[in-house]
């Protein structure tokens, strides 16, 4: 056991230093919430009121509604390029190193996996701490709240982009998962609009938008920023979770990889 | 003792056989040459004994573990050099090593020490805090030898691991992994060069995903010079027996 946490430690390590290393990628991910928050958010507010829907008490600002869905963003994003450095170690050969390790594959993918969701967290901090900067604030206990929500949505997309990153062999192919996949799940959820508006435009829309994990991932994430857990949110995230992992573990069978190699 | 045992491995993609009842095996303290021109199977067969994937059909084990039965065994005594170069460039060659010592379970005071003993053995200690990216291919090669011997395996694969490099470089390298078979290792050595094989080495010829001879250096070129025994096995043509 003791081999497992020191891999793990190893891992996270790398990650998190890679991360660091790389400022455009962490400039990138705090660039595009904070254009939605500030830039879009103000041109959104005339238009879409929000009422008062739990887990708030009484009318908020738009801003203040796409809080979460912008944290979860942040997630989606991470996620998705965790994903596509997973492609591009698959291609440089520095998976193989990974894999060689004499360690359970589902630990070694799940200790990356958990690499990638700390560096999303550390993310969310710096975009909620800039966020409270500009006035936009949630419940002092909600930033510690948040914590584990962001744990479990964070594992969910991440599970999610080496889902797909078991599928995708190449790098060119990886523009397909932008258009299919990140934009998609960001506009067919709870993120930028609460789903009642949605039902109001499009019954069917609504639909898609409730059957979405990502929706559940943002309202997880929303309640717990207000100090409340929603179990359903919980519920759906942690299954798709369990399930998108299954699914990569699958892809990442040594005896599946044979079918597919070309050698 | 063996160190490495290849017992009837066959692996197909699809319907294209890649290895077809592939048998040998190296002792500990030899240096056997995987010879084989470009498409014989050579990477396949690398990507059976590291579990990258798996077969159903024969068996390999390492140092007694078998690797499907034992995988995590026998990984264990596997340090593996693959033909792509396996860094990550932005991190300093100690980063990169002691990353790997992690993913073996070391860490700590016995991280250092196996980090420091394997940058001294491959003359790469003065190097070791510089960015993996500053270094020649040479150096980078060397650096990725020291790291697949952190954990002290006893079966050390390297996959065509002087590609790209020159003369010197090709040189000190081979003369290097020779002296590690010297020490004990059971070394194979993937390669097309002739030139890297000693005449006392072991010898695989692989071809079309058969094993063509297996011998010594010595026996394998006759009077004729390896080289020529080689590629007139290999010739296109040439039949490859069932």
């Amino acid at each position: 056991m003791k081999a497992w946490l020191i891999a793990l430690c190893a891992i996270i390590t790398r990650e998190n230093l890679r991360f660091v290393r790389q400022r455009g990628r962490f400039l990138a991910a705090l660039v595009r919430p904070l254009v939605w928050l500030i830039v879009f958010a103000a041109g959104f507010r005339a238009a879409l009121g929000v009422s008062i829907i739990p887990p708030y008490q009484t009318y908020i600002t738009y801003e203040v509604y796409i809080l979460p869905g912008l944290c979860g963003m942040i997630q989606l994003f991470n996620g998705m390029q965790s994903s596509l450095s997973l492609v591009y170690d698959q291609e440089m050969g520095s998976m193989r190193l990974l894999l060689t390790s004499p360690l359970p594959r589902w630990w070694l993918l799940f200790s990356k996996l958990l690499a990638g969701v700390i560096v999303s967290i550390l993310q969310v901090a710096v975009f909620l701490g800039i966020a409270a900067l500009t006035g936009i604030t949630v419940p002092l206990s909600g930033y510690i709240a948040v914590l584990p929500a962001l744990l479990v949505s964070g594992l969910m997309l991440g599970a999610l982009g080496l889902l797909i990153s078991s599928t995708v062999r190449q790098l060119e192919n990886f523009a397909g998962v932008m258009n299919f996949v990140i934009f998609p799940m960001f506009f067919l959820s709870s993120a930028l609009y609460p789903l009642w508006k949605m039902a109001e435009s499009s019954p069917l829309l609504h639909d898609i938008c409730a059957l979405n994990p990502f929706t559940y991932a943002v309202e997880l994430i929303r309640f717990a920023l207000y100090g409340e857990l929603n179990l359903t949110a919980l519920a759906w995230v942690s299954t798709c979770f369990v399930l998108f992992m299954l699914a990569a573990l699958w892809g990442y069978d040594p005896a599946r990889a044979m079918l597919r190699s070309k050698g | 003792m063996i160190g490495l045992e290849i017992s009837h491995v066959s692996h197909s993609y699809g319907s294209r056989k890649a290895l077809d009842n592939v048998s040998f095996s190296v002792a500990a303290g030899r240096f056997c040459a995987l010879l084989g021109p470009n498409g014989a199977g050579k990477s396949t067969l690398f990507a059976l004994l590291t579990r990258l994937i798996a077969t159903g059909e024969g068996h390999i084990s390492v140092a007694g573990f078998d690797i499907a039965r034992d995988p995590r065994a026998a990984l264990a005594r596997i340090g593996v050099v693959f033909q792509q170069p396996t860094l990550d460039l932005d991190m300093t060659v100690r980063r990169n090593l002691r990353y790997f010592a992690g993913l073996h379970g070391l860490a700590g005071r016995q991280a250092a020490l196996a980090t420091e003993a394997a940058l001294e053995q491959l003359g790469m200690a003065e190097r070791a805090d510089e960015q993996v990216r500053a270094l020649n291919g040479g150096h980078r090669r060397r650096m990725e030898i020291a790291r697949a011997l952190i954990h002290g395996p006893q079966v050390l694969l390297l996959d065509e691991p002087t590609v790209g490099l020159d003369a010197a470089s090709r040189q000190a390298i081979t003369d290097h992994v020779h002296l590690l078979a010297e020490a004990g290792l059971a070394v194979l050595w993937a390669t097309h060069l002739v030139d890297e094989i000693r005449p006392a080495d072991q010898v695989v010829v692989l071809h079309r995903g058969k094993v063509l001879s297996d011998g010594s250096a010595e026996d394998l070129a006759g009077g004729q010079g390896l080289a020529k025994a080689f590629l007139s096995m290999t010739a296109e043509g040439r039949e490859v027996p069932a």
